[in-house]
């Protein structure tokens, strides 16, 4: 048995009325859209964003596991009910893992290629998020590598996690990593 | 009243392509239909029901475009579902029409699959800043790469691993007329000398952006029975999702992805999927996934998965080939690339995978993941009821 | 087939809401997991709808499936529609008869982004999204083919608008309330002609979940279980020129095909935005609004969630039963512009 002619077209040809013959057929429709939203971060994310002019780093604790969440969203997923602790966190932690990035992104004309994207565990949480690393070769880079937050300077403070422009290396000892497997302290 | 039996009775797929500039969203989606109808030997008033399914809709800037091909699809006046569960969607898609047969509600389904991503511009939509978050997410890559990064760590496979994923899909798909890169003068040096993107992961390790859509018919029994050609019998179907963030989450093998496939196992009667699956159509965007997958989907022990593309066994001609159709690696609209694992897992059972068919396939798998791997919707089909 | 009923519903609605979709779901999981008894490790499958246009973010849903406790993993699908179509899914999920409760939900806010310019562009997008039609004219359009054919007068729309109003009242969730009379009524300007503001729905921001559970479930954390006794859903032509604005034929069929007009419908909760849209839907699905109360919940008109609105109007239906107000009832849901697709469930108490 044989499979059908792939490239068979199957549709019946279309028979255009008389003065449309001839015309140049439009294949293509350019429809530009734009539009604008204006997003809530919510009352959880809004205390982290305020924090973070103040440059504190809040997350939320699941009131189930005790699991810390950064940054706060409102509900933890371990336990799907509302958030009603916050805690701070320190602005350091380590690198859980880690890219390097030679492509650039939208939007962010600003950053130097390559780049270190790595995925970032604070202490004191249990979940990390991508953070941009600096300060190290991208070939030092390594599982464990400890590092801190740069804040920007004082007066460039916003109500906005942009406010650490990125992570550096701290010089302590690397942290040891148990499992391979397992991202995130358990 | 007890499960209906499922069968595939038809497939149908579009030539995978970076741009499909001759037809509208509605000309591609027909396309595949089509196919998937005259393999069927059904006509549209056959079908009870359609089932449609996509990635986000920013992908071609139209909002529910089921809305607007209920005509192309011979869906006015019958039943029409929108799934989107990201990247699985395909999957998912072929998983929700099946337990419209299997739950008697209908006896004959489209399920269909499709993305144009080439109508609005795919990296800006999956790279979309999410507002009052740092915008360093270098898209998909950026994030699967350093859990990447975590595997080789643990299991100590050898650098090249990913490139040799990539050199096998893409010779797959050299066999497979339907697949978007035709690569044929592609070398393996090549993919190794390749810049990298994501380090780890090259440029050369990466799926390309295509537009494209596949279908699948499925019915009952009795449609099954008087198919004209041979069908794929669904055997178990299993979904599974997780928070794609907590503490301790095994982020190199989720606890969805194994579970599911547990369940999946369970459910399809197999003791032993190294001995009792014939192939798999796995959802591998990025070279190193195939081991990672391997191992999570119990085809091989935990950081041991590399060895079975080392050895050959993924490849056609091998003890149990891996993305015989060229996989994601090859061709990748979205939201139609779950229900081509699915698709290709049914053609394979069914003897009519062509070029690429893996000799005396009886029962396949079909896997498909999206989110930060954390969905995963999965089938088994085989060729006997 | 497999019984299946609502257990559990719960709701919000607001103007605006500055919760994000954790805040505003998971209040509502706690609701209706309370209510039924029916924790995340009771729940066997899991459904939600929702729209990534409406939110401006791709892959949306994603945001809010964490108040669902996905950890460990759970079984969980998600369509862009309205979250009455996730429950349809979930109820055929119901049907293979291994899963025997799940939890529903459907969410929007329409108030981060232009609704008009978001709804434009689930019109055809080659030749009418292009020219940027808006909801309310084209919901005009409609309701001037209407009235000028002698289906609907401004009388019967205002009539239709002041009982919405005064039933509102007694909804909480209703974000318009406030009995007046159709002359009343009448005498308010055009806003869109022929539309007058009472005519066009008051959008709000908000979700609702529902649990349904098999026979097996329902009885012993329900005391008077909503059942589903039929659903189905059909969607009709897209084509501006191949539609006629005047019917929508795939209500007609879904609601024949659920026997709504079978027996007596005490109560029939209509996904209508717009005053017109309820009578053209009122006659569509054979309902007698002498013997049936259509939205005594103020409807859709008085405080409409988009992806969600249909999911309310099934579970303000399903709530009728609970609260031993009403024996059988009808919520409907409407995708898309002009009624283009519809989907008709019919609930039963014991």
């Amino acid at each position: 048995m044989s499979a059908p002619d792939p490239f068979e077209v199957t549709a019946p040809p279309v028979v255009l009325p008389p003065r449309l013959m001839g015309v140049e057929p439009v294949e293509r429709v350019d429809t530009p859209l734009r539009m604008d939203y204006l997003a809530s971060s919510g009352r959880h994310m809004g205390a982290y964003l305020r924090a973070m002019k103040q440059k504190r780093i809040l997350g939320e604790r699941c009131p189930t596991t005790g699991q810390v969440f950064v940054p706060p969203r409102g509900a933890t997923p371990t336990s799907g009910l509302p958030t009603t602790e916050l805690v701070e966190l320190a602005d350091r932690g380590y690198v859980e893992s880690f890219c390097v990035t030679r492509v650039p992104i939208p939007g962010r004309d600003d950053l130097e290629l390559p780049y270190i994207s790595a995925w970032i565990v604070l202490d004191g949480a249990n979940v990390g998020f991508i953070g941009l690393v600096t300060g190290i070769a991208p070939e030092d880079v390594r599982l464990g590598l400890r590092v801190e937050a740069v804040w920007r300077p004082d007066a460039e403070l916003t109500e906005s996690a942009n406010n650490i422009s990125s992570w550096i290396p701290t010089g302590e000892p690397d942290q040891t990593i148990e499992s391979y497997e397992i991202v995130g302290t358990p | 009243m007890a499960k209906q039996r499922c069968a595939v009775i038809g497939v149908g797929q579009t030539k995978y392509e970076s741009a499909r500039k001759d037809v509208s969203i509605a000309g591609l989606v027909r396309e595949a239909a089509l196919r998937a109808l005259a393999d069927a030997g059904l006509g549209w008033d056959d079908i009870d029901a359609v089932v449609l399914g996509k990635a986000p809709d920013f992908f071609e800037g139209v909002m529910m475009p089921e809305l607007i091909l209920g005509e192309a699809l011979g869906a006015v006046g019958k039943p029409m579902l929108r799934v989107h569960t990201a990247g699985s969607v395909g999957g998912s898609t072929a998983i929700v029409a099946t337990s419209l047969i299997e739950s008697g509600v209908h006896r004959r389904v489209l399920a269909l699959g499709f993305e144009k991503q080439s109508d609005s511009n795919a990296m800006w939509a999956l790279s979309l800043p999410s507002p009052f978050q740092t915008s360093i997410n270098a898209g998909a890559g950026g994030y699967f790469a350093p859990i990447i990064r975590r595997y080789m760590a643990m299991s100590g496979a050898p650098e090249l691993t990913g490139c040799n994923v990539v050199f096998k899909d893409r010779q797959h798909a050299l066999k497979n007329p339907y697949a978007h890169l035709q690569q044929h003068d592609l070398t393996f040096e090549s993919i190794v000398d390749a810049p990298m993107l994501w380090d780890p992961i090259r440029y050369s390790e990466t799926c390309p952006s295509s537009d494209g859509a596949c279908a699948v018919v499925l019915s009952d029994e009795d449609g099954a029975k008087a198919a004209p050609n041979p069908v794929a019998w669904v055997d178990a179907t299993a979904m599974r999702s997780e928070a794609n963030n907590f503490g301790g989450r095994n982020m190199v093998n989720p606890a969805a992805s194994s579970m599911c496939a547990e369940e999946l196992y369970r459910k399809a009667g197999v003791t032993n999927p190294r001995t009792d699956i014939d192939m798999a159509e796995i959802y591998v965007p990025f070279s190193w996934y195939e081991p990672m997958w391997l191992e999570s989907l119990g085809f091989a022990d935990k950081g041991e998965g590399w060895r079975l593309v080392e050895d050959g066994t993924t490849k056609l001609g091998g003890r149990m080939p891996v993305n015989a159709s060229g996989g994601v690696l090859s061709s990748n609209p979205i939201g139609a690339s779950g229900m081509v694992r699915f698709a290709e897992a049914a053609l394979q059972v069914r003897g009519m995978a062509g070029d690429h068919q893996v000799e005396g396939a009886r029962r396949a798998l079909g896997h498909a993941y999206g989110g930060g791997a954390q969905y995963f919707a999965m089938w088994i089909v085989s060729a006997t009821p | 087939m497999i019984d299946v009923a609502i257990v559990g519903y719960s709701v919000r609605q607001a103007r605006e809401l500055a919760d994000n979709e954790l805040e505003l779901m998971a209040p509502l999981f706690e609701t209706v997991r309370a209510e039924t008894g029916l924790g995340p490790d009771r729940i066997d499958f899991t459904c939600s709808g929702s729209s990534d246009f409406l939110a401006g973010a791709a892959f949306s849903f994603v945001m809010s499936v964490d108040a669902t406790r996905p950890v460990p993993p759970i079984v969980e699908s998600h369509v862009e529609m309205d979250g009455a179509w996730a429950l349809y899914e979930a109820w055929v999920k119901l049907q293979l008869g291994e899963a025997k409760t799940a939890l529903v939900y459907g969410y929007g806010k329409s108030s981060p982004g232009s609704l008009r310019d978001v709804l434009a562009t689930q019109l055809d997008p080659y030749v009418v999204a292009p020219l940027w039609p808006d909801a309310l004219g084209l919901a005009g359009l409609q309701a001037r083919a209407m009235l000028d054919a002698g289906d609907v007068t401004e009388q019967a729309m205002a009539e239709i608008a002041a009982r919405s109003l005064a039933d509102a009242e007694s909804n909480p969730h209703a974000v318009r309330s406030g009995a007046r009379d159709a002359e009343a009524l009448l005498a308010e300007p055009l806003v869109h002609d022929p539309l007058r503001s009472h005519d066009i729905p008051e959008r709000a921001d908000g979700g609702a979940a529902v649990i349904l559970a098999t026979a097996e479930v329902a009885r012993d954390v329900c005391s008077r279980p909503a059942w589903i006794r039929g659903i189905d859903h059909r969607m009709d032509v897209h084509h501006f020129g191949a539609r006629d604005l005047r019917r929508a034929a795939s209500a007609e069929i879904a609601a024949h095909a659920v026997g709504a007009s079978a027996d007596r419908l005490d109560v029939a909760e209509l996904d209508a935005p717009f005053t017109h849209q309820e009578h053209l839907l009122t006659r569509a699905m054979g309902l007698d609004p002498d013997r049936t109360r259509i939205s005594p919940s103020g409807g859709s008109l008085n405080g409409h969630v988009m992806m969600a609105s249909g999911l309310v109007r099934i579970g303000e239906a399903a709530a009728r039963i609970h609260r031993g107000e009403a024996d059988r009832t009808l919520g409907h849901a409407t995708s898309g512009p002009w009624l283009q697709q519809n989907l008709a469930c019919v609930l039963e108490g014991e």
